[in-house]
């Protein structure tokens, strides 16, 4: 009963986006009037809708009602209450059914906040992102039903993919897709004013907001599935340059992109098109991103979920997408307005130079991660892209985006700025550099390791600069906006320089140990001193203990899941400021007198806090800029 | 198996410098394991994995340079084992695309600086 009446819900919010798509559309010559309202209620009740059906998908979850195909083939009787839960998105109609969730709750969203002031424009954004909810509502009923009954019902479930069973999991895919669904509201204010015929400001200044609050859900997102990969998947690396992870990293820089082009527009008009322009492909590359991950045309380890027939419905929705949009890009672009112009050394160039480099690396992961599938279908065999490529196309023009960031504050907009009294500021802010690198090749850094550190000393002076000299703004939400750039600024610093001292460390050190056994891992000594069970509700477990010389002592696991039948490792982790010492649990192995013998590997991961905070502060400079952004609306004022 | 038993003797039989031992681990990242794509032998669990590892360690603990240990991997495992691939005609667009991006952009910037 309660999968019919969910099964019933989504097709009366496919339903409901019809008629809002229809409604909105003529309501634009009179947004006031009965169409416009229409229009509005729609959304509001294909949420209501979806929303509802999505609580009934978890109750069907919390029942372990396996006459469900969709419940059956993810979750299991012995599963924790909490697990049950997430596994209501693990799979891949759940995922859909929480994408298409967001993405009527941006269309009421934009019917009840966007554009208090252009209600033209709004009811015309509704419609578009009513024509979206059609587009994913369509292929949610039609090819990804989680509610479809089965015949033949199962005891007990097959259970989920025993190493998605994780807290960092479980919330990983709903804070990323609030970024990728988040995204579609740019596309829709970005169309609707094509439409519309709005000018370039108007466009950034109405789709920014939406952007800022995507693009930090984004970050969150990405840097909790890269934390869930550092210590689930037991090899102690976070990012793989996986075609999963690039399919999120790139509407990532494409949304990073976006929110610096739309400043410029909205401040002087230069880049409409361009900030337009990125608006549609920023949301075409979710959708990408849907597509790498659903069809399982490019072979991950991501792929849980490998189904070529949907994976056509999601291209011909990003054809529609991407091609709807840049025709409609094509034939109305000129209506955005010409920009001011700028000098070469402006702030807008400066702007500039960021959006061609991260979108230089968007546009080089996208080949990358493609270029195998176009050379085998161009009759080329044998060719593969990996990390090693992407490491070394991507590292120059990040590198090059760290030397530049620290300037752009210092420029004004549209002239000129650089004068002889800035490059002398900036001259300062090499020797922090040198002072940095001369350090990094003290404590013995790889020649990387010491351009790196080097790098961050230049750009974080730079920062501290900008504060010093910009300490003394009035306005609220100048405030908030001068945190949130050196806030996010910051963050991208202590990423950067946690890879590179990350990817320094000593590969790790693999060892047979038998109790009383002991290996050593950097400065650490290692003693196995037992292996217990320690088996917890839906798996059989043995746990190691380890200690730790200096000080500790490290518990990893290796669980094995019956219903799954797969075997996980649990990694031991311990963390300090120069770094982690990392070990999982192998193999047992008996040796020719018959002493058991565990397999450990263990390494240690050189200051891999800084990622963590590095995330945490873009993340936090995220919301500074949208709380600035808020203020800014409440009080005019100046955003610089 | 016999292979198997094979690479697990040279496993323990290498004794590395430090100095190959990280051009070695160097080498393996960028090494794609064939049974589970997407992964570096560097961090498969596959049993292949570790005799491709355990090649490796060894090619390089014979003095080998690594990138004649590349190709050698590549001529028994084909060209897709090379996670960073060989500069040729096939992949020498790969190679050009970030480049012609960036000058192509930096024309797009040129031009939308122009005062109209």
């Amino acid at each position: 009963m309660i999968s019919e009446l969910g099964h019933f819900l989504i097709t009366l919010g496919l339903t409901l986006s019809v008629l809002q798509l229809v409604s909105g559309w003529l309501a634009a010559g009179n947004p006031t009037g009965m169409a416009a309202a229409i229009a509005r209620r729609s959304s509001y009740s294909a949420l209501a809708g979806v929303a509802v059906a999505f609580v009934l998908l978890i109750t069907l979850f919390l029942q372990s009602d396996f006459s469900v195909a969709y419940v059956a083939n993810h979750s299991h009787v012995d599963k924790p209450l909490f697990y049950k839960i997430a596994a209501t998105w693990g799979g891949h109609e759940g995922s859909m059914l929480l994408w298409c969730l967001l993405l009527v709750g941006v269309g009421a969203a934009l019917s009840r906040f966007a554009l208090k002031d252009d209600p033209a424009l709004r009811i015309r954004a509704v419609s578009i992102q009513g024509g979206l909810q059609l587009l994913f509502l369509g292929f949610l009923v039609f090819a990804s039903n989680p509610f479809m009954r089965e015949l033949d019902v199962p005891v007990s479930g097959a259970g989920l993919n025993p190493i998605l069973q994780d807290p960092a999991l479980a919330i990983h895919p709903p804070t990323l897709y609030i970024g990728y669904v988040g995204l579609s509201a740019a596309f829709s204010l970005a169309v609707a004013g094509l439409i519309e015929g709005r000018g370039g400001r108007a466009i950034a200044a109405a789709l920014r907001p939406w952007a800022l609050v995507a693009w930090t859900a984004l970050t969150a997102g990405i840097s909790l599935g890269a934390w869930w990969a550092y210590y689930e998947l037991g090899w102690g690396g976070w990012w793989f340059w996986d075609p999963v992870e690039n399919a999120s990293f790139m509407p990532w820089l494409i949304a990073a992109a976006l929110i610096h082009s739309a400043i410029a527009t909205e401040k002087s008009g230069n880049f409409a098109g361009w900030t337009a322009f990125l608006a549609i492909i920023a949301f075409s590359m979710s959708t990408l991103g849907a597509f790498l991950v659903r069809s399982g045309v490019l072979t991950s380890v991501h792929a849980f979920a490998l189904d070529p027939e949907r994976g056509l419905w999601i291209l011909a929705i990003m054809t529609i997408l991407a091609g709807g949009g840049l025709s409609l890009f094509a034939f109305r672009s000129q209506l955005l307005g010409q920009g001011d112009g700028f000098a070469l050394t402006s702030r807008e160039a400066f702007i500039g130079a960021n959006n061609l480099l991260l979108t230089v690396v968007a546009g080089t992961v996208l080949i990358g991660t493609l270029y195998p599938l176009l050379a085998t279908a161009l009759g080329a065999t044998g060719i593969s892209v990996g990390a090693a490529y992407f490491n070394l196309a991507a590292t120059p023009l990040l590198a090059a985006l760290l030397i530049l960031l620290p300037l752009a504050p210092f420029l004004p907009w549209k002239k000129n700025g650089l004068n002889r009294s800035l490059a002398l500021r900036a001259s300062v802010w090499i020797l922090p550099g040198v002072v940095a690198g001369v350090w990094a090749g003290w404590i013995g850094g790889s020649p990387v390791a010491i351009a790196a550190a080097a790098l961050a000393g230049w750009t974080l002076a730079g920062l501290a600069a900008d504060l010093w000299q910009h300490r003394t703004v009035a306005l609220a939400s100048a405030k908030a906006g001068l945190a949130a750039r050196i806030l996010a600024h910051a963050g991208v610093v202590a990423i950067a320089l946690g890879a590179v001292a990350d990817s320094t460390g000593e590969p790790e050190t693999v060892a047979t140990l038998a109790t009383g056994e002991r290996m050593n891992v950097g400065e650490y000594q290692l003693e196995l001193t037992g292996v217990r069970r320690a088996d917890g509700a839906n798996y059989l477990a043995d746990e190691a203990r380890l200690d730790v010389e200096p000080g500790g002592e490290l518990r990893p696991q290796r669980r094995f899941y019956a219903a799954a039948d797969t075997t996980t490792r649990e990694v031991s982790i311990r963390s300090g400021l120069d770094g982690d010492l990392y070990v999982s649990l192998g193999e047992p192995r008996a040796r020719d007198d018959g002493e058991i013998a565990y397999e450990i590997r263990a390494s240690f991961n050189p200051m891999v806090w800084l990622l963590g905070l590095g995330a945490f502060l873009i993340v936090l400079g995220g919301l500074a800029a949208s709380v600035s952004r808020a203020l800014d609306q409440t009080g005019r004022g100046d955003p610089s | 198996m016999i292979k198997l038993l094979l690479a697990s003797l040279l496993l323990q039989g290498a004794q590395l410098s430090p100095q190959q031992e990280r051009e070695a681990a160097e080498l393996m990242r960028e090494i794609r394991c064939v049974v589970c794509e997407g992964q570096s032998i560097a961090d498969s669990d596959a049993a292949l994995a570790q005799d491709m590892r355990a090649f490796v360690r060894n090619q390089i603990g014979a003095g080998a340079d690594p990138d004649s240990v590349r190709i050698a991997l590549a001529q028994t495992y084909g060209d897709e084992v090379l996670m960073r691939p060989r500069l040729n005609a096939q992949t020498l667009p790969l190679y050009l695309a970030p480049l012609l991006l960036l000058l192509a952009g930096a024309g797009l910037i040129g031009l939308a600086s122009r005062k109209r």
